[in-house]
């Protein structure tokens, strides 16, 4: 029988010929993943759970990335819960100043491979799909019971699969894709279902590309988002990684629960309003909108690639006097990266401040927070209401290129109004 | 596997306070309350950022029921337990996203998916839910609802009362991973 992409890494992890979408399976997980928000709470029903011990650590990761450098003290209290526990139990724990927002790190540090099962207690566990794994979200008990069994309960999704023809503009890159997709389909579009992105229009596409269209997949409500793996995910595993990954592929006649079929030539770049990610606007129909603050980076938009379109509208240049702009590295790797390209220069000239690696802001923890009417333009992945600090301040979604171009312009602006 | 003792089933009866369409977690427990995982801390700001009185106004045993994709955005658990830990009974929606979903059934949050009693219920009615055949009676209408039942595999999670006993049960029957 045909298969899709999903449904073939979850047989091969359940250790069955093949299983069907509705089918409950318990899978063998290739990484468990927590940060010290999900870590924490699982660490409390671990040790709550009789007989419990890790089924082993190499295959469980803690990542310190969310309220880090501890940004209170109850934060730091949580960190160190789980720095204890880690040490404890010998899993792989990456502190501050050797760790990184943990979607980015762990494909940098080469500890996901095509074909792999991540369960992870964030819900942007989602992102690994980038590489032709399957990345999906848990929650803190889940990642207990995955630390113990080496297993997780998954019901197998259904696939939806979105065909891109064309070649993308200038300025539209991966990050407008999965915009302009979740405003077609909505915030509940892709519930409990994989979505697959395929289509010349991706296959083009760089891995910084993919990275923030499956990192967005859960903004559709999807269990995951993937890409099948091809010889530019084996390029970037290779020089990551001394694991060999498995490439799976959908079968030609796989069925689909749907499909959709976007033209990315004529696109523009997207920006999602407040309070949904699904709330898509063309960037021409919002612009002049003003902004108090622009983010860039976090896991959706903060490799290097990402770094490098906001410096090229951001060099030799200053940002408008009555906005501030922060720009964050995904990991301690990208961030030295940029350094030595010159980017980290150029931002500094241009008057933004510059961040360790941090989810900080992206949730309203620190490092950027809103006030009472304020808006930010951030090139992460969540517009909810309060997201980045009052309830009655304002984020919105959009890319780097734009991101940039706003910080410049002091309100809402395609790049080409500030490119020569 | 053998059963564990069930646990006791509850009486879940009380007030419903109704909210809409695409409730995320931030709104359930904004990030700003999260550098804790003490249950008591968390209840104090239960749906805080949807409506900041509902902690004040409601009473222990009474029920949220929303709209479609309730607990959308963060898989962070502190959402449900912060519902639990605030003494809602249970939540009522058209539908859960998938996440939300699995956290709750995991801690034990009792949660029913029924579009039909989700439009028929008003703000306030007194509302009455048994649990195990999925029946919410709705005392001030007269009506009642059948909520879509769980899969097997998942009745069974609930039953045991969580999925940590779930997993105590399975590492007492050497179906674990721990000898291994």
């Amino acid at each position: 029988m045909s298969h899709t992409l999903a449904e073939k890494i979850l047989a091969d992890k359940c250790g069955k010929d093949e299983v069907f979408p509705g089918e409950f399976i318990n899978a063998k997980v290739d990484m468990v993943l927590a940060s010290e928000l999900s870590g924490v709470l699982a660490v409390d029903e671990f040790e709550k759970i009789k007989g419990a011990r890790v089924f082993d650590p190499e295959k469980i990761v803690f990542v310190m990335d969310h309220f880090t450098p501890a940004k209170d003290i109850n934060s730091a209290e949580i960190v160190k819960r789980c720095r204890e526990f880690a040490r404890e139990n010998g899993i792989r724990f990456y502190d501050v100043g050797r760790a990184g927002i943990q979607h980015i790190l762990l494909p940098e540090q080469g500890l996901v491979v095509p074909g792999d099962l991540i369960a992870g207690a964030d819900s942007h566990t989602c992102t690994y799909g980038f590489l032709g794994a399957f990345g999906t979200g848990i929650g803190s008990t889940d990642a207990a019971a995955a630390m113990i069994l080496g297993e997780v309960w998954l019901k197998v999704p259904e696939t939806i699969k979105f065909i891109y023809h064309g070649k993308p503009p200038k300025w539209v890159g991966g990050k407008d894709l999965i915009l302009h997709t979740i405003g077609q389909i909505g915030v509940d579009g892709a519930m409990y279902q994989a979505m697959e992105f395929t289509g010349e229009a991706v296959v083009s596409l760089g891995m910084a590309d993919r990275f923030s269209m499956a990192n967005m997949a859960i903004e559709a409500g999807a269990m995951a988002g993937v890409f099948a793996a091809d010889e530019t995910t084996r390029a970037f595993v290779e020089k990551r990684s001394q694991r060999e990954g498995k490439y799976w592929q959908s079968d030609e006649n796989a069925e689909f629960a749907e499909t959709y079929e976007f033209d990315t030539s004529q696109m523009e770049p997207f920006v999602a309003l407040p309070y949904l990610p699904e709330n898509v606007k063309s960037v021409s129909e919002i612009a002049g909108q003003e902004i108090d603050q622009v983010l860039i980076g976090m896991c959706t938009n903060g490799n290097l690639e990402d770094l490098r379109a906001a410096a090229e509208i951001l060099k030799g240049k200053k940002i408008h006097p009555d906005l501030r702009a922060v720009i964050i590295p995904g990991t301690q790797k990208v961030y030295l990266d940029a350094l030595n390209e010159g980017l980290i220069e150029i931002f500094i000239e241009a008057n933004c401040s510059v961040s360790t690696p941090t989810c900080g802001p992206c949730l309203g923890g620190h490092m950027g927070v809103l006030a009472e009417g304020e808006r930010c333009l951030s090139t992460s992945n969540r517009n909810f209401r309060g997201r980045m600090g009052h309830p009655n301040s304002e984020v919105y979604l959009a890319n780097p290129y734009v991101a940039a171009a706003t910080a410049l312009a002091g309100h809402i602006t395609s790049p080409n109004e500030v490119v020569n | 596997m053998p059963q564990l003792k069930k646990q006791e089933s509850q009486a879940i009866r009380g007030k419903a306070w109704k909210f809409g369409k695409n409730i995320d977690t931030d709104a359930i427990i904004p990030a700003r309350r999260c550098n804790t995982s003490d249950p008591k801390e968390l209840a104090k700001y239960c749906m805080e950022d949807a409506d900041k009185d509902f902690v004040k106004k409601m009473t222990p045993g009474d029920l949220i029921v929303a709209d479609s994709n309730f607990g959308c955005g963060s898989s962070r658990e502190v959402a449900p337990l912060a519902i639990k830990s605030a003494g809602v009974s249970a939540v009522i929606a058209k539908s859960f996203a998938r996440i939300f979903f699995r956290n709750s059934i995991n801690i034990g949050l009792p949660i029913l998916e029924c579009p039909e009693a989700v439009a028929s219920i008003q703000e306030g009615d007194e509302i009455d839910v048994n649990t195990p055949k999925g029946i919410i009676r709705n005392l001030t209408r007269s009506e009642s609802y059948q909520a879509v039942p769980f899969p097997d595999f998942l009745q069974q999670i609930i039953d045991l009362g969580g999925l940590s006993a779930y997993v105590e049960t399975r590492l007492a029957t050497n179906n674990g991973k721990d000898d291994s």
